[in-house]
């Protein structure tokens, strides 16, 4: 079986976000970019089941800007096998990303597509749900444990009330959680193997996909600034203060 | 937690300053570039990050005890080492087909000092390791590689240097270990060996001791010193570990800092039979050593920049938060505080940080790519050119950033008021840690009497005058340069200082006045030393120079900072040079004519 992880370039999380003055997005001129850390749970994952011997071949996928190859690089020094880069200038929204990965998941006919849960650059969470959809396979997403039988999957997701195991037939869409795993360094020697391994370079329409126009940003503002606390005597004076503030 | 390093500064130093990517001009290096560095310095700064910097307080609060003849340790140090020799640092500079990554010595330093600046006590373990390493990889038999030094790179054993006795430190022609030659090939040990970092633990299977020792019968001083080689357990010809030798950790050493390495006082041969095999012949022992000193001075100096940079750091961030008082023309009491950044006394501690660490960690990488100019220049007079600036550069490199960087310490401390004397900061430790640094590695002293007993004199004062072409080079580049051009001409006028020093000093020395010569060495240190960083810091404004005029608005401010942290170095610490010039020049007799009677 091949494994399909996509892997998305996006500013560091180390990094202390700033916003552009005008409002139209966050700086990311001289910032430090790296591979979203649940997409790298993702292909930890893909390379835990191969190394159990549940699947032959690993392929990392991006859509981005000519640098996003970096990630792949580093996709293909974890272990991937090989990788493919959607050359997109734009930024991408969830709809064109699931629409990319439907067309090369119709292409490479993968066992899996395994994704991050969510990027960290906006947050969305709708990516792999919405291939699900396109592709018209099971979903498990937000998952903390992937068990593989044969032609199902056993897989243990996050939720509100706790967690929740569900099986789905393959091929299927799981989506990663922060706990499923702790992603491996690189390893040096590795690096230089990685090299050699190949990138296949394509784009919107060479896949026959159209981007998808949905949403736009309008304004991006900092978060406003935390107001100090203040420290009450007794519990009737936090009962009190939490009533005026129709907190309780 | 503090940034270890101020990435935009690696990139700088790297590649706008050193243009390391240049180097895959040489065959050894032909398939690297900017990717494959950086690939290999993100995982340094990663495995630094999430395993060694958690538990450098740890550490400290934590020191090494020995129980029931064993080292016990926080268990978060090997945990540590253990993803570093997995990710291949121990071996990355070696071939591919070593299973090395050919790294090129300087990014080998980017990615080191990451690890020494996250946590030093951790990271001296396999520091120590891969110089005795490289080492034996230079001098020792092919059978004692295969022994011993495979398994270093593999990371199973680890290993470290055991010159210092309690008797003698810095005058080891007066060791006393001794090494009885026997039928079978091998040596016998009898001694004592004293302050030996990462003498015993249990993170590794085996600890190869690389022992100075003499040969009964040999000559005296340090021409009779012999290396051995002395294994923890005995190796068999299979690779097995086979009985444990004879010598014990008879105590360690508890610290001021640095305190995640063992340090120990080691007895050998107390039942007659400590195993030593000799590497390479009799009594050249120490110049053997020095193959490893050298890589090793470099690398303390490394250490100390990056201890300076944690606390400059950690001090910009907190100048940054915290609220105190107001500008001094500032009358309204009820007006904001302003956070302390602001006050220009701040700055200056914080500036007088930026510079000492900046300029250290720059002048360690271009050490760091001479050697790789020195092994892999298909020139042999570019290799001779590399090899003599760093004979001449690595007494610099081991005590300037170790007095200065130290220096940077005390200002962190001094930006945090009361709470930089607390524990609740990071920024006492790394005061305490880097107070090692200008003891161990020969002292500081020693250092001085390298560089204007022995460096500045040997090969009729050729390396002089190669480091003065090197100067000139950039203070005629700096020279067209209006807003350098102040900077040149002083950079000029330090180093005909250092000439005229030499010259009157050397010819004193010559007529006999050699301890009169010497009394001052420390000076002479401090003064080549200032010069050669104000050179250093020259050089990274012209880069920063050109840098300006197509950079972004963040760049734009990174570069204005490095041209402002020049100014602060020529305007405020190259002027010391002058005073100590003439006092030098002077042969000033004050602390030599002073009688042991009058204290
Ligand atoms: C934490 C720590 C770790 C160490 N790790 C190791 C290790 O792994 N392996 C190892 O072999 N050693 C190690 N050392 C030993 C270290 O190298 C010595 O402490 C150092 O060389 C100084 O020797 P000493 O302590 O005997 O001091 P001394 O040599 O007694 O020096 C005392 C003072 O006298 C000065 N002095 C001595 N001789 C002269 C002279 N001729 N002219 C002018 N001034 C002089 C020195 O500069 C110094 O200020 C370590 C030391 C420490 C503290």
């Amino acid at each position: 079986m091949k494994l399909m992880v996509s892997v998305k370039r996006v500013v560091d999380y180390n990094v202390r976000i700033q916003v552009k003055p005008d409002g139209s997005g966050v700086v990311t001129d001289g910032v430090k970019m790296s591979m979203n850390p649940f997409d790298e749970i993702a292909m930890e994952e893909a390379l835990r089941i191969k190394e159990a011997g549940n699947a032959e071949e690993i392929i990392a996928v991006t859509i981005g800007e000519q640098k996003a190859q970096e990630q792949l690089r580093t996709a293909l020094a974890m272990g991937a096998d090989r990788a493919i880069h959607v050359e997109v200038d734009e930024d991408i929204q969830p709809l064109t990303a699931a629409r990319v990965l439907k067309a090369l998941a119709d292409k490479e006919q993968p066992g899996m597509v395994l994704l991050g849960k969510q990027a960290i650059d906006d947050d969305q969470g709708q990516t792999g749900q919405m291939l699900a959809a396109l592709w018209d396979r099971p979903q498990a997403t937000f998952a903390s444990k992937v068990d593989l039988d044969g032609q199902k999957a056993k897989v243990t997701r996050e939720v509100d009330a706790g967690l929740e195991t569900i099986e789905v037939d393959l091929p299927a869409v799981v989506t990663t959680d922060l706990r499923l795993n702790e992603p491996r360094y690189v390893k040096l020697p590795d690096i230089m193997k990685a090299k050699k391994k190949p990138i296949d370079t394509t784009s919107l329409a060479d896949l026959g996909v159209e981007a998808a126009p949905g949403l736009k940003v309008t304004n991006t503002a900092p978060p406003p600034e935390r107001q100090g606390g203040k420290k009450v005597e007794s519990v009737d004076e936090l009962v009190s203060e939490l009533k005026n503030r129709g907190l309780i | 937690m503090n940034e270890i390093i101020d990435r935009r500064n690696v990139e700088f130093t790297l590649y706008e300053l050193l243009e390391a990517e240049g180097l895959n001009r040489y065959q050894r290096y032909a398939e690297h570039g900017r990717e494959t560095f950086d690939a290999a310095i993100e995982t340094a700064h990663a495995i630094a990050r999430d395993k060694f910097q958690p538990h450098n307080r740890k550490n400290d609060l934590n020191e090494p005890e020995l129980v029931d003849g064993k080292v016990q340790l926080i268990p978060e140090v090997k945990d540590a080492l253990d993803a570093f020799i997995e990710a291949g640092f121990l071996a990355a500079t070696r071939d591919y087909d070593d299973g090395g990554m050919q790294l090129p010595a300087v990014v080998a330093q980017v990615c080191n000092s990451m690890f020494q600046g996250a946590n030093i006590g951790t990271s001296a373990y396999t520091f120590l390791a891969a110089g005795v390493a490289h080492m034996l990889e230079a001098h020792a038999s092919e059978e004692q590689q295969r022994k011993y030094m495979d398994p270093i790179y593999e990371g199973r054993f680890f290993g470290t240097m055991a010159l210092s006795e309690p008797h003698a430190g810095s005058s080891l022609a007066d060791i006393k270990t001794r090494a009885e030659p026997t039928d079978e090939g091998h040596y016998l040990l009898s001694g004592a060996k004293m302050w030996i970092s990462g003498g015993d633990q249990e993170i590794s299977e085996n600890i190869i001791h690389m022992v100075l020792a003499k040969i009964p019968g040999g000559p005296p001083g340090v021409k009779g010193i012999s290396m051995f080689i002395v294994p923890k357990y005995l190796v068999n010809d299979d690779g097995s570990l086979g009985e444990r030798n004879d010598w014990v950790c008879a105590g360690l050493n508890h610290k001021m800092g640095y305190r995640g390495t063992t340090n120990t006082f080691l007895k050998f041969g107390e039942k007659g039979q400590c195993v030593g095999y000799l590497v390479g012949e009799e009594h050249k022992g120490l110049s053997y050593m020095f193959h490893m000193m050298n890589g090793a001075r470099i690398g303390v100096g490394m250490g100390a920049v990056m201890l300076g940079y944690g606390g400059y750091m950690a001090s910009l961030d907190y100048a940054r938060e915290r609220p105190q008082g107001r500008h001094p023309d500032q009358k309204d009491p009820a007006s904001k505080p302003v956070p302390i950044i602001e006050h220009a006394d701040v700055r200056r501690m914080l500036l007088a940080q930026k510079a000492y660490v900046e300029g250290g960690y720059a002048l360690g990488l271009y050490c760091s790519q001479l050697t790789d100019i020195q092994h892999q220049d298909p020139d042999p007079a570019e290799r001779e050119r590399a090899h003599l600036l760093l004979e001449m550069l690595t007494p610099v490199m081991k005590a300037w950033p170790s007095d200065y960087c130290l220096k940077a310490n005390d200002m962190a401390i001094q930006v945090h008021g009361g709470y930089g004397y607390t524990r609740e900061y990071p920024v006492e430790q790394f005061y305490r840690d880097n107070r090692l640094n200008p003891i161990h590695e020969g002292t500081n002293g020693i250092q001085g009497l390298d560089l204007l007993g022995r460096k500045m004199m040997m090969k009729g004062g050729e390396g002089l005058k190669l480091l003065g072409r090197e100067m000139q080079a950039t203070i005629g580049e700096a020279a067209e340069v209006a807003e350098l051009k102040e900077y040149a001409e002083a950079l000029g006028q330090s180093l005909h200082r250092i000439g005229k020093t030499v010259e009157v000093m050397g010819a004193r020395m010559a007529g006999g006045d050699i301890r009169l010569g010497l009394a001052n060495a420390t000076l002479f240190l401090e003064l080549t030393g200032h010069t050669i960083i104000a050179w250093i810091w020259l050089k990274q404004a012209l880069t920063a120079h050109r840098g300006l005029a197509r950079a972004g608005e963040a760049d734009q401010a990174f570069y204005q900072g490095k041209l402002q942290a020049c100014r602060y170095f020529f305007r405020y610490e190259l002027p010391l040079v002058q005073p100590h010039a003439e006092l030098l020049q002077a042969m000033d007799d004050t602390t030599l004519a002073m009688q042991d009677k009058w204290f």
